[in-house]
């Protein structure tokens, strides 16, 4: 499970930098979000994969005894998602005021302000 | 979009999912759920209904622009965080709670409020984005 | 209670935020909420630092939940003094905003947003767990997004597709590092880490970790190959909103650096080479981008980074007295910097440009305007006694106690380019006559606004000139306050044990 989700991490931050690297301001947006869904699993794989096991302390006992799922990777990775979903609607808001705008969505044409001065 | 199926069903889906958002509201402190997934549910109820009858049916739903759904929100979680500091000098967002449960809802504390202010804020974020998003379309 | 109130800084510009977007069509009111507001911060974190340069550092553990479990709010020395400037800039951007900005661009909700960005800007300087910085970094980015697109005219979307893209992916690695770093120790709360991280015996997956934070941290800040969202976003936004991106975004990521590589990050050779390495390039970049643009918003753009810079190589010469020259040039930075920026809008109004060929004529026409001007100019530039000049002191006998010669040189070099770049931007916008070119139509000018708006542009630009001569004139006392801060950044321990003391005995 480990090495899957390590290998679909990897596929997920490759896919995400690709698309980034195109020209075209949607796929920068596709990238962006596939490299965040890529950050997210990494808390997740990271944060140790255990199956089964709530953190509940035993009555009587003060410290967890065996191993236990980590509730905490899954806490940030939720705060994560609900971040990412707010700046992925404004990303959205702000790609289609671009092109009513700039009206085209290739990226190297919008350096009109750019220029030397 | 403007099937009838689709129309018809968004009659009775409306009250239902906004049933079904304020229960997912409730449970969401021991099990999953909460203010944030209740609230996503309940303004899809909203989006459901703006697909079926058109944008301006949906709002007016709304007496206020669901915007200023947002700072009503906020404001209720931020006094629901603020209780525990007036009362007991505790930090800023300790659990208060009342000591027997109330039938339907459960156990009521400063959480459950704190977890109000997060639905209402979704919900009126989210309408906004999209209410937005589909005006200027 | 002292300790309840550690939170006041986060909730009171919350609280004006609500109160602002209950008031979301009156702009009337909005601006008196917000002026009033930020003076209300403005005594809060004048006291809180009171507080906290007689007390020590204070924690708080927020919902009551203990360290390293909870959430933690810790104000060191570091923490209050940024809290403060923050609120110092608040106040003028504030004031500035409400005489400066066209009421369309307040209706799409500017002080509202502008609050959060500033609540977002707190949260980062007080959080004590690495994970809550991202999320006060998120606040704050979000917020910035918004103000920076605000008007949604052209040039701002072109700006901001480039500001967004680069910041986001500077989020995405941050929140990588976040995965390594919990994978490495299985904590997030940085005094914890501090203790958790030196236990460690795999350093290069430690330097791995720090590199990625570094990058991330990196772009934020713009430091040298990571800084090109910034020329390219900061002239476009109004003079308001610039000024506050300039005075305190960019030192967010400096003070998040600070943070990061003095408490948790011990340092080993490789760390310390690539701060000075990357701190030498970022001041030759920045100077050299400063000199040859000829637009006064981009030439302060550039200024930024490079000054950036300076900052940088306290940081990584890492002795007592480098640091407290890089502590002592952010307090000084953050101020001149918004100033410069609202300067830069003023000069705008005034001239009908921001190109420095067709600036000119400002000192014939307002002579007090320019003079009250010169003070942040030659401030930033360092003219002894002025405020710039202190710090770099500080930073060059650092420099050559432990002997890095070609950084003192690039200091030298970047404090004369600095210089020369002031002097051209006062020779052209100030001394020259203003050569005759087409103005935009309905361009409104400096002396049509009322007479209350022009006070309301100036005041906050006197009100910062005012600090740059207190910090200039006063230099002793912002070097004591430096000096312990640089003491409390290098001897983690008393911040440790504000965090953790109380629950130490609970550890297995």
């Amino acid at each position: 499970m480990e090495i899957l989700l390590a290998i679909m991490i990897g596929v997920l931050y490759a896919a995400g930098i690709y698309m980034m690297f195109r020209r075209s301001l949607v796929k920068l947006i596709i990238g962006i979000i596939l490299l965040g869904n890529g950050a997210n699993l990494l808390i997740f794989l990271l944060g140790r994969l255990v199956k089964g096991k709530p953190p509940i302390i035993a009555e009587g006992s003060k410290y967890l005894s065996e191993a236990y799922a980590d509730p905490v990777p899954q806490a940030l990775i939720l705060t994560a998602i609900v971040i990412s979903f707010g700046l992925q609607a404004f990303a959205i808001v702000l790609i289609k005021r671009t092109y009513k705008v700039v009206k085209t969505e290739d990226l190297d044409q919008i350096n009109t302000f750019d220029e030397f001065e | 979009m403007k099937s009838i199926i689709l129309r018809t069903a968004s009659n009775y889906l409306l009250p239902l999912l906004l049933l079904f958002s304020v229960f997912v509201l409730l449970r969401g402190h021991y099990l999953p759920g909460g203010g944030f997934i209740g609230g996503l549910v309940a303004s899809i109820a909203f989006v459901l209904h703006a697909f079926a009858h058109g944008l301006r049916k949906a709002q007016r739903y709304f007496p206020i622009h669901p915007g200023f759904l947002m700072p009503i929100g906020l404001t209720l979680s931020l006094l629901s965080g603020f209780l525990p500091i007036l009362i007991g000098d505790q930090a800023f967002l300790t659990g208060l709670w009342m000591a027997d449960p109330l039938p339907v809802i459960g156990m009521v504390g400063t959480a459950l409020f704190f977890d109000l202010g997060v639905y209402i804020v979704v919900v009126g974020v989210t309408l906004t984005i999209i209410f937005t998003i589909s005006e200027t379309a | 209670m002292t300790q309840q109130l550690l939170i006041a800084p986060l909730l009171l510009p919350f609280a004006l935020a609500i109160a602002l977007m209950f008031a979301w069509f009156h702009i009337r009111y909005q601006r008196v909420i917000s002026i009033v507001g930020s003076v209300a911060s403005l005594g809060l974190a004048i006291w809180l630092f009171g507080r906290v340069w007689q007390g020590g550092i204070i924690s708080l553990q927020a919902g009551g939940w203990a360290a390293p479990y909870g959430i933690t709010l810790v104000a060191d020395t570091l923490a209050v003094t940024m809290v403060l400037l923050t609120a110092i800039v608040g106040l003028a951007v504030s004031l500035f905003a409400s005489g400066s900005m066209i009421n369309q661009r307040l209706r799409y909700g500017f002080f509202p947003i502008f609050h959060l960005l500033l609540m977002g800007l707190n949260g980062a300087f007080l959080a004590g767990d690495i994970f809550n910085l991202y999320v006060w970094f998120e606040v704050m980015i979000i917020s910035s997004f918004v103000l920076l697109t605000l008007g949604g005219e052209k040039a701002q979307l072109e700006g901001a597709v480039k500001y967004f893209t680069l910041n986001f992916l500077a989020s995405i690695i941050f929140l990588t590092a976040l995965a390594v770093l919990y994978g490495l120790t299985g904590t997030l709360n940085m005094a914890d880490l501090s203790v958790k991280i030196a236990l460690i015996e795999q350093r290069s997956l430690v330097d791995v970790c720090a590199l990625i934070f570094f990058v991330g941290f990196g772009i934020k800040a713009a430091v040298f190959p990571l800084y090109f969202w910034l020329p390219a976003s900061y002239h476009t936004p109004p003079p308001a909103v610039a000024a506050v991106f300039g005075g305190l975004l960019t030192k967010v990521g400096v003070y998040a650096m600070m943070r990061v590589f003095t408490l948790m990050f011990t340092r080993d050779p490789f760390i310390e080479n690539m701060l000075l390495v990357v701190a030498f390039f970022t001041l030759f970049s920045g100077a050299l981008g400063a000199m040859t643009r000829n637009n006064i918003v981009k030439v302060f753009s550039w200024l930024i980074i490079c000054h950036i810079g300076f900052m940088l190589a306290g940081l990584a010469m890492y002795s007592e007295l480098a640091l407290a020259g890089a502590v002592f040039y952010m307090i000084h930075d953050i101020i001149v910097k918004a100033n410069l920026f609202m300067l830069a809008g003023v000069t705008n109004k005034i001239t009908g440009t921001n190109k420095l060929q067709m600036m000119g004529g400002l000192y014939a026409n307002y002579p007090k305007i320019s003079l009250l001007m010169a003070i942040p100019l030659f401030s930033l530039v360092g003219i002894p006694p002025l405020s710039g000049f202190w710090p770099k002191l500080s930073l060059i006998l650092g420099g050559i106690e432990q002997g890095h010669w070609p950084l003192v040189a690039m200091i030298l070099l970047a404090s004369f380019a600095t210089l020369y770049v002031i002097a051209r931007v006062w020779a052209e916008a100030f001394w020259k006559k203003q050569p005759e070119f087409e103005r935009p139509a309905g361009f409104r000018y400096f002396g049509d606004y009322p007479v209350l708006k022009r006070v309301l542009m100036l005041l906050p630009i006197g009100l910062l000139a005012l600090v740059s001569l207190y910090i200039a004139f006063g230099a002793v006392h912002i070097q004591t306050l430096a000096q312990r801060i640089a003491a409390e950044l290098l001897h983690p321990e008393a911040y440790i044990e504000a965090v953790l003391g109380s629950t130490k005995e609970l550890m297995p």
